[in-house]
């Protein structure tokens, strides 16, 4: 009898943890990124905000239009594989870019979420006390490397399953909005060319 | 030729101009475009794609910059995120 308790209540405790560990996940992803720049020393939102701005300009002289207008709208963009990884993923790839959060890698045909490529980019000088660049200057980053050496990027990043630091039912309303997001545009761009 | 660095806090900073015709002003650019990359930093170069698609060339040494490029921007290395 205190056998068979003993192993129910084994099994009970690995079930626990096994509900648990999500959560666990992402609390110590957010110890790990520590408190908010805005509880940083010297954090000045009038400058943060400055520099918001000024990142956004560089960002948008260098995307693509399109992509510019996914970003102000939806406030990621998503970036196309090349035909290496679309070759070795079996079917075309494509990335969404998020400031400051992981690259997510997926099937645009199936919507299938691949993965996420967990990258940074900090600046240990800390001009101001925090390492982490604008949102957009993160995004920019983001996007010159997965732009221009695809394959190096994922190499170095570090991936996880989908839903690590991005919940799953966040990518897949934003997945629908994006193609929400890409019908209007085309039926506005048609709608232009008619008139 | 601009040579940008993005900078937490400020957005980009210009660290260097000039025009690649002017021998004194490409020394100029060479020495900034190596003192940014043996600080750890990645350089990437805003181009125009054969459609006319915006795209980008990582570059790794100033030679590898085109020579009609009006942007060379650097940022911190990138480094894998949570494990």
């Amino acid at each position: 009898m205190p056998l068979a308790l003993a192993a129910t209540a084994l099994v009970l405790l690995v079930l626990l943890w096994q509900l648990a560990l999500p959560q666990l996940r992402r609390a110590l992803t957010r110890h790990r990124r520590g408190s908010s720049p805005a509880q940083e020393p010297g954090y000045d939102p009038g400058r943060e905000l400055r520099a918001e701005q000024r990142a956004r300009r560089l960002l948008r002289s260098c995307i693509n239009q399109e992509e510019w207008e996914m970003y102000r709208d939806l406030g990621f963009l998503r970036v196309w594989g090349t035909d290496a990884v679309a070759a070795a993923a079996g079917a075309p790839t494509a990335y969404l870019i998020y400031p400051h959060l992981p690259i997510l890698a997926y099937l645009p045909q199936t919507g299938a979420l691949l993965g996420e490529y967990c990258i940074a980019f900090p600046d240990h000088t800390r001009p101001y006390g925090s390492p982490r660049l604008p949102d957009s200057d993160d995004v920019l980053a983001k996007w010159f490397a997965l732009v221009g050496d695809e394959q190096g990027l994922i190499a170095g990043a570090n991936m996880h399953l989908p839903g690590r630091q991005i919940a799953v039912p966040k990518l897949r309303q934003d997945l629908l909005a994006l193609a929400r997001w890409e019908s209007e545009r085309a039926a506005a761009l048609a709608q232009t060319l008619v008139l | 030729m601009k040579l940008l660095r993005l900078k937490p806090g400020h957005g980009e900073v210009v660290l260097a101009e000039g025009d690649l015709e002017v021998p004194e002003q490409e020394a100029e650019l060479i020495a900034a475009f190596r003192r940014e990359l043996d600080a750890g930093m990645w350089a990437a170069v805003p181009t125009i794609g054969t459609q006319g698609r915006r795209e980008a060339e990582m570059v790794k040494r100033f030679q590898d910059v085109p020579r009609d490029a009006e942007r060379v921007i650097f940022f911190p290395r990138a480094a894998g995120g949570a494990r």
